[in-house]
């Protein structure tokens, strides 16, 4: 018996240490990630806690399963319907799967506001995308072109021919191309989103085009294996690659020159806007609805399309002056 | 509750005058010490959480357990028998994804309800081939299994998913019997039952335990051993069928990575039960509150927001302990006597 004694000793310390005060007139606002332990999601939940504190009456949950799946986050929604948060943002593991439980969250007036990665229209409110397609094809090409003043030729490396994030991403850059004179896209090539054959292409691009000047790679296989093979060829400074990457695997390349600058989705602005979307939609300051304009702090306003989604910002750019303070986060 | 007669051979050699009564046996059970740990989970659970004690929460918190314990229950009786399944959690992968793929034809409910448990049958009788056939260890094949069924689900789906469940077909993991009352706590609660009555009172379950008490003599006594093994194989994969068609129509779409690691849960669940891992011991009412203390530890820290990791420590400690405890008390008393 002595055994169960230091068992319901120990239980009973666990729920002293973790029980929370509830306040009743602060709203709470819980931040489901996909899994715990993840730094892209940490570094959300540190936008999160920023925004609770620039609104002062806001308690975040952070919480989510061990592992990235739908079942392991049916069982933190139900805990957290038992526990009448006020709203639940989540990036979900299962767009399709969550809907039952997020529609019981919904019923039992539980705000819900999907981010990151979405959920089906009937289980959410909205869903806030980090970026949009035509944000993205903008991005790609103006940071080729910010470092390029006199222009010059640039080629695209792809992920496969039929990729369709990347495929969207390039047609919308080739819409505004035109407003970034000078700037010639001279090839597109695709790598397959595998290293080696990615950085093959990348040595065939710098043969074939002498006067290269940059190389985008909307993929973040793509652009740490074009980096690596300007870096072998002893062209950085000469030729800049840039796309969409990771910071922990560019921030070599961005301190040897090979890459002077590169963008993603900012995770610390996206778990604070999202748990700023969350506070005005559970105040009722705002209604999610197509066409609705709602305010998410410093990060300027969300408006929302057809399908109540709406992209947040432009994806955030890295370069030598901030790499170092993202390399450990994700 | 005095179901457990399962002490044979745990004081050595001597045969006592008479049988403990019926109250001494449950007084020195596994179940009363699982009872008292579910009654003080509950209780802490109350006092920690003010939203712990609401019909409601109480019965949203059934669902963390009623599936993976519909399946422990078979689980149990194979253990029991010196056998073990780990695909079992496949089988609900490959069980889902066919009823998925029935629904993109036009099934209806009757027959998705017929699949799930035809698929599960299905590979149960796998596993119980390869096992009782070719005499292979269980262990062994059903880690193969475990690869198997899931992989198929894999390359029928890929990164995709199968949604559009007919509407009828929620009723079984989202229904309500009766206000607060679940179908699938209806389900958990008569198969438990059945489970109970089949292992306690008829003679397939004694030769359950004699199986796995010592397999040789049990032939030799005439139980045909690998017909039961086979039969308790095919328990267990049509069991991972009616799991599959809850948790199917509970989440209301299939991925191939639904219920990705249940299978330790179940096991988890039925040594806490009180099963013997060797075989030969064990009962249901023992599996039926170690679901219990599963399901509301689980949720006792959702409610209090503690990370799932801390929740996976406690679980293996629980399971630790619950397993090296008998042990230990044997040792002194061993060591007292001497």
């Amino acid at each position: 018996m002595k055994f169960l004694k230091s068992l319901v000793a120990a239980t009973a310390v666990a729920a002293v240490c973790f029980a929370a005060p509830a306040q009743a007139e602060t709203k709470r606002i819980a931040l489901v990630v996909k899994a715990l332990g993840i730094g892209f999601f940490e570094a959300a939940a540190k936008g999160a806690e920023e925004a609770a504190k620039e609104l002062g009456d806001v308690e975040i949950i952070y919480t989510g399963p061990t592992d990235t799946t739908a079942e392991g986050q049916i069982e933190v929604i139900n805990a957290l319907i038992a526990q009448k948060v006020d709203a639940i943002a989540i990036s979900a593991n299962d767009t399709d799967a969550l809907v039952p439980a997020l529609k019981k969250a919904m019923q039992r007036g539980i705000i819900v506001v999907s981010w990151d990665s979405g959920v089906a229209p009937e289980g959410r409110e909205m869903h806030l995308n980090p970026s949009s397609n035509a944000l993205i094809g903008n991005m790609i090409i103006k940071l080729a072109a910010d470092n390029l003043p006199d222009g010059g030729d640039v080629a695209v490396l792809s992920a496969s021919a039929t990729a369709t994030n990347q495929n969207i991403w390039i047609e919308e850059m080739n819409k505004v191309t035109d407003k970034y004179p000078g700037i010639n896209v001279v090839a597109t090539v695709y790598g397959d989103d595998l290293a080696d054959k990615s950085y093959r292409e990348a040595q065939g691009l710098m043969q074939t085009y002498p006067d290269l000047k940059a190389i985008i790679a909307p993929t973040s296989v793509g652009i740490v294996a074009a980096a690596q093979a300007v870096s072998d060829a002893e062209k950085a400074g000469e030729i800049n690659v840039t796309g969409l990457g990771l910071p922990s695997e560019m921030a070599g390349h961005v301190k040897s020159g090979a890459s002077k600058s590169f963008a993603i989705w900012n995770p610390i602005d996206l778990g604070y806007a999202a748990t700023m979307l969350a506070y005005n939609l559970a105040t009722d300051k705002a209604e999610a609805k197509p066409g609705a304009e709602i305010p998410m702090g410093r990060m300027g306003s969300l408006t929302l399309d057809e399908n109540n989604e709406g992209a947040m910002a432009d994806p955030f750019v890295y370069d030598s002056s901030n790499i170092d303070d993202f390399k450990d986060v994700f | 509750m005095s179901l457990a007669t399962s002490e044979t051979s745990a004081t050595g050699r001597q045969i006592p005058d008479r049988l403990k009564s019926a109250m001494q046996r449950f007084l020195g059970s596994w179940e009363l010490l699982l009872l008292v740990v579910a009654v003080a989970v509950f209780t802490i659970n109350s006092f920690a959480s003010p939203y712990f004690l609401d019909p409601w929460n109480l019965s949203d918190a059934t669902f963390n357990f009623t599936e993976k314990a519909m399946i422990a229950f078979a689980m149990a009786l194979l253990i029991i028998s010196g056998e073990i399944d780990l695909s079992v959690a496949s089988i609900i992968a490959i069980a889902s994804t066919a009823m998925g793929f029935a629904v993109q034809m036009g099934a209806d409910t009757p027959v998705l309800v017929l699949i799930g448990l035809g698929v599960g049958l299905a590979c149960g009788a796998f596993n119980g081939v390869l096992v009782t056939r070719l005499g292979l260890p269980s262990i062994v094949v059903t880690i193969g299994t475990m690869s198997l069924f899931r992989g198929l689900s894999y390359i029928v789906l890929g990164d995709k998913a199968y949604t559009g469940y007919p509407p009828g077909f929620a009723f079984f993991g989202q229904g309500y019997v009766w206000w607060v009352i679940s179908f699938e706590f209806v389900l958990f609660a008569f198969l438990a039952i059945v489970f109970a009555v089949l292992l306690h009172r008829t003679t397939f379950g004694r030769a359950v335990y004699s199986i796995g008490n010592n397999p040789v003599g049990a032939l030799f006594s005439g139980i045909r051993v690998p017909r039961v093994k086979f039969a308790l194989f095919l328990l267990t994969g049509l069991m991972s069928g009616v799991a599959a068609i809850c948790l199917t129509s509970r989440l209301g779409a299939t991925r191939p990575s639904i219920a990705f690691g249940w299978e330790l849960e179940v096991v988890t669940m039925v040594v806490l039960g009180g099963v013997s891992i060797l075989g030969g011991a064990g009962s249901i009412p023992g599996v039926v509150i170690a679901a219990f203390i599963m399901g509301m530890v689980t949720f006792g820290f959702g409610l209090l927001n503690v990370p799932g990791i801390v929740m996976s420590i406690f679980i293996g400690l629980l399971l630790i302990a619950v397993i090296a405890l008998p042990r230990i008390a044997r040792q002194v008393m061993a060591r007292r006597k001497a």
